[in-house]
């Protein structure tokens, strides 16, 4: 038994996500420091290779960019109370969606290729996570079981499609054919370009405004539509959606689909906006950064915004740091990146106990 | 004689909640203590300090004249204080013999302990009254016995004060009383007993000496012989409160809700309610009396259209309601509305704000938004409006639904359906830890619908709640109805025996 922790809402959403942000680099600078390199140093190329350099900060913004779309994949099936795993492999099915679309509708001009190719990243993701949704509200096949299980399979499937089915004959590499060039999504120096501005080249693509336009999107949805009232009645208490008449077997399937085609935007980012085919392992993991993303994000489209700019940070400055300093490798990076997930998201209850004490001791003595 | 337990100066907070002000408690040895207070009054944040749930903030606990510190239940248990909760910590597979020696069981192999406690149990018997098969599945227990299991386990763990939280909630009339019987032969024995209850009457009956308590602080310590239930429930609230609400006499008009033998079986495939028939009119309160779980709950889920299968019929203004239509959503269109008997698991949602939680089952409705988006604004002032003539306290739209306290959240339920104007409520539990200032209200609100030609089926657990408000009685038992009288021609004994399954036929 443990007392109840009621935090305002400024602490409970500002103050202890930066508590934990801040405490986990400590650790991360102890660890650091415990290979005998210099933590400050390290710090130092990391903010510097991520933020402090136009191109640097167009491969955060690259980064930050997948892991909106993925953190929002999460948080849309967080909110009806389902975790959604298999961001993963929802993405490499859209990817395979946008490879189908692209390369048969060759033809077509780029402002129609462009969102079909869009429509099929979202069509494939959602399709690929309603079969998990559909067994979990059904047969009561447990979601985190099934969409890990899911996750294999889309990457045994595209490895086969891409080996046997998908790839150029004439090709040794496991990939597709490149995309028509009328689906490339523009690059942001691109972009700028048009307006006579001149920015560093760098993957950054108009992806970014897509993931914005969801993010917002996603807060429309889940905070104001009465489907999103209908999915958190569903994720916070079962039981009074079934009084309320809302079915939560429905909702489970419309929250998979949603989140499935969410977390399309990663195929779309990475493969429309930058690598222009299909290839193996497009997601290197991203959909798992997903998950932390959005537990470190409260599950709110502005939070994973936060933490997908501090993820894309990460990547892009732990890069960078990994070239600097060849003692901190890529290995690394991940230990880091993983030491934030762990204050982020299982450590979190240890500061919020800490930080509700402390203001009920204010409080009591203001009293 | 140092006494059994005294409290001194407790203090316990919650965040900005201060749950116990400076509270100073003196129970005497070989006493039954009552204590009162309306909830989140505190007395729960007492009890658990007592028993090592909680840890005090500032104070001093002595226990026989001694000062202990009570970090944890064991150290509780080491003191000798017992604790019987309101929902019973038992394993239900396992024999009572099993689940007395659970986290007794004296070493690593059993068979020692086993005999042990066998022996103990027999001697418990023999002492106090206590008869039990001690070799019967709990599971297959009646509550009442399940709940001498639990009374049997602190006994065994060598409890000499022995804390009891609401310990008649789930009992039939019949079973409370060999409850308080217990109870007295253990005080004979020198035991000393603490009665955590809000019902006064249980109080009166049973109890040597009673404290209130109100919003964190002790406000009163009496002889119980020196006090009655009204000055009892003053001191509960602070302002004089009628514990009786008038109602005038009047001739019920049309058949509203008619239900033709219901059947219900639950997951497990439990008949929980048998053959039900019986109709409600316009203008009548038809109360349901029973013991908890004995098929009231399922029923009124049933006909709410929230429970399948379902068997029988169900006609609403004589209309007989085809079974794809017996869903809560076309049932709610059809003018029965549902006011449900657990507000937090179903009622609304605690984690949601208040203006959310006011339109739980009619998101859907036009006019509360735009196409597929809801109007904040207008969901915030509406309910504000609705907060006003309910007197819900804080006014306050957007405050999360779980810091209100359980009577205010009920008048935010009830607003929400009561204000869409029902021709056919059904209210389950209506006043469940709901404090006695807010069952007043919500009474008087229940009769002026009534007086207003709507037709009210009521579940209560409440006897008392049952025989006040309604016209008609029906009672249940086992998932059948056992009998129907009019209020005004029933007492509690009859009503009890009908409780406890004793129907007309048999009597």
């Amino acid at each position: 038994m443990s007392a109840p922790l009621d935090l305002p809402k400024w602490a409970d959403t500002i103050l202890v996500p930066a508590i934990s942000v801040v405490a986990a680099f400590l650790v991360a600078g102890l660890v650091v420091l415990g290979i005998g390199e210099n933590p400050f140093s390290a710090t130092r190329y990391l903010i510097q290779g991520s933020l402090g350099t136009g191109e640097g900060l167009g491969f955060t913004l690259f980064y930050m960019t997948d892991f909106i779309f993925v953190g929002l994949a999460v948080a849309v099936a967080y909110h009806a109370g389902l975790f959604n795993i298999g961001g993963e492999g929802q993405a490499t099915l859209a990817g395979l969606g946008i490879a189908l679309v692209l390369n048969n509708l060759t033809f077509l001009p780029g402002f129609l290729l462009i969102p079909l190719g869009i429509l099929g990243a979202a069509a494939f993701g959602a399709a690929w996570a309603a079969v998990p949704g559909y067994l979990q509200a059904k047969r009561g096949s447990h979601i985190v079981i099934t969409t890990i299980m899911f996750n294999w399979l889309a990457s045994v499937l595209i490895v086969y499609l891409l080996v046997n089915v998908l790839r150029e004959p004439q090709s040794m590499n496991p990939e597709t054919h490149a995309f028509p060039e009328q689906s490339y999504i523009p690059f942001m120096h691109e972009v700028f370009a048009v307006f006579g501005i001149e920015i560093p080249a760098s993957q950054l693509n108009l992806t970014l405004v897509l993931a914005l336009a969801a993010s917002y999107f996603v807060w429309l949805l889940i905070y104001r539509s009465r489907l999103g009232y209908a999915i958190r009645v569903v994720g916070s208490n079962p039981a009074a959606a079934v009084y309320a008449g809302i079915s939560p077997a429905r909702i489970t399937i419309i929250a998979m689909v949603l989140s499935g085609a969410l977390a399309g935007g990663l195929a779309v980012n990475e493969l429309m906006g930058y690598q222009h085919r299909l290839l193996l392992e497009f997601t290197s993991g991203y959909g798992f950064v997903g998950i932390a993303v959005a537990l470190m994000g409260r599950a709110h489209p502005v939070g994973i915004i936060l933490a997908s700019l501090l993820f894309g940070i990460l990547y892009q400055g732990g890069a960078e740091l990994a070239f600097e300093q060849p003692a901190i490798t890529r290995d690394m990076v991940v230990v880091i990146g993983g030491i934030i997930i762990l204050f982020a998201g299982a450590l979190d209850g240890l500061f919020r106990r800490a930080v509700a004490h402390v203001l009920t001791r204010q409080k009591l003595a203001r009293a | 004689m140092s006494p059994a337990i005294e409290l001194i100066a407790i203090n316990k907070s919650f965040g900005t909640v201060h749950a116990n002000k400076d509270v100073n408690l003196r129970v005497e040895r070989g006493t039954i203590h009552g204590i009162v207070g309306e909830n989140g009054a505190g007395k729960s944040t007492l009890m658990s300090i007592l028993y090592g749930f909680y840890e005090a903030d500032s104070g001093e606990v002595h226990v026989n004249g001694k000062t202990i510190s009570i970090r944890s239940p064991n150290d509780a248990i080491h003191a000798g204080i017992g604790m019987v909760h309101q929902h019973f910590m038992l394993v239900e597979p396992l024999s009572v013999v099993d689940n007395v020696m659970l986290g007794a069981e004296g070493g690593a192999m059993l068979r020692a302990g086993e005999a042990k406690a066998r022996a103990e149990l027999a001697r418990l018997a023999r002492d106090y009254g206590l008869e039990i098969d001690v070799d019967a599945t709990v599971g297959d227990l009646s509550v009442g016995l399940q709940q001498r299991v639990e009374i049997l386990k602190a006994l065994y763990r060598g409890a000499d004060i022995l804390i009891l939280d609401e310990p008649t909630a789930v009992l039939t009339p019949a079973e409370a009383d060999a409850l308080f019987g217990l109870l007295r032969s253990l005080k004979e024995q020198g035991k000393t007993v603490i009665l955590i209850t809000h019902k006064l009457r249980e109080i009166m009956a049973i109890t040597d000496r009673v404290s209130v308590m109100r919003r964190g602080e002790m406000v009163a310590t009496v002889e119980t012989a020196n006090t009655s239930p009204p000055e009892l429930a003053e001191l509960m609230v602070g302002r004089r409160v009628l514990l009786r609400v008038e109602k005038a006499e009047k001739a019920p008009g049309a058949p509203l809700l008619e239900i033709d033998t219901m059947s219900v079986v639950d997951s497990r495939g439990v008949v929980r309610v048998a053959n039900a028939s019986f109709t409600v009119h316009a203008g009548e309160i038809v109360g349901i009396a029973g013991v908890a779980g004995n098929g009231q709950s399922e029923l009124l889920e049933a006909i709410a259209g929230m429970r399948h299968p379902a068997l029988g019929s169900i006609r609403l203004e004589g209309r007989a309601i085809p079974l794809s239509e017996r869903n809560p959503h076309r049932m709610r269109q059809l003018g029965l509305l549902h006011v449900p008997e657990d507000r937090l698991r179903m009622g609304l949602v605690p984690a949601f704000p208040a203006f959310e939680s006011a339109i739980l089952g009619f998101s859907d409705e036009p006019h509360l938004g735009r196409g597929p988006i809801l109007d904040h604004d207008r969901l915030i002032a509406d309910l504000a409006k609705k907060m006003e003539q309910y007197d819900v306290r804080p006014p306050a739209p957007r405050l999360k639904s779980s810091k209100f306290s359980g009577g205010n959240q009920q008048k935010i339920v009830l607003a929400r359906e009561i204000e869409r104007n029902p021709k056919v409520l059904l209210v389950g539990q209506p006043t469940r830890g709901v404090d006695i200032g807010a069952i007043e209200f919500i009474h008087r609100r229940l009769i002026s619908l009534r007086d207003a030609g709507v037709a009210i089926l009521l579940v209560s657990v409440e006897l008392d709640e049952i025989m006040n408000l309604s016209d008609r009685i029906l009672t249940m038992c086992g998932g059948r109805i056992t009998g129907e009288r009019k209020a005004s021609e029933t007492n509690e004994q009859d009503l009890g025996l009908l409780m406890a399954g004793v129907t007309d036929e048999a009597a």
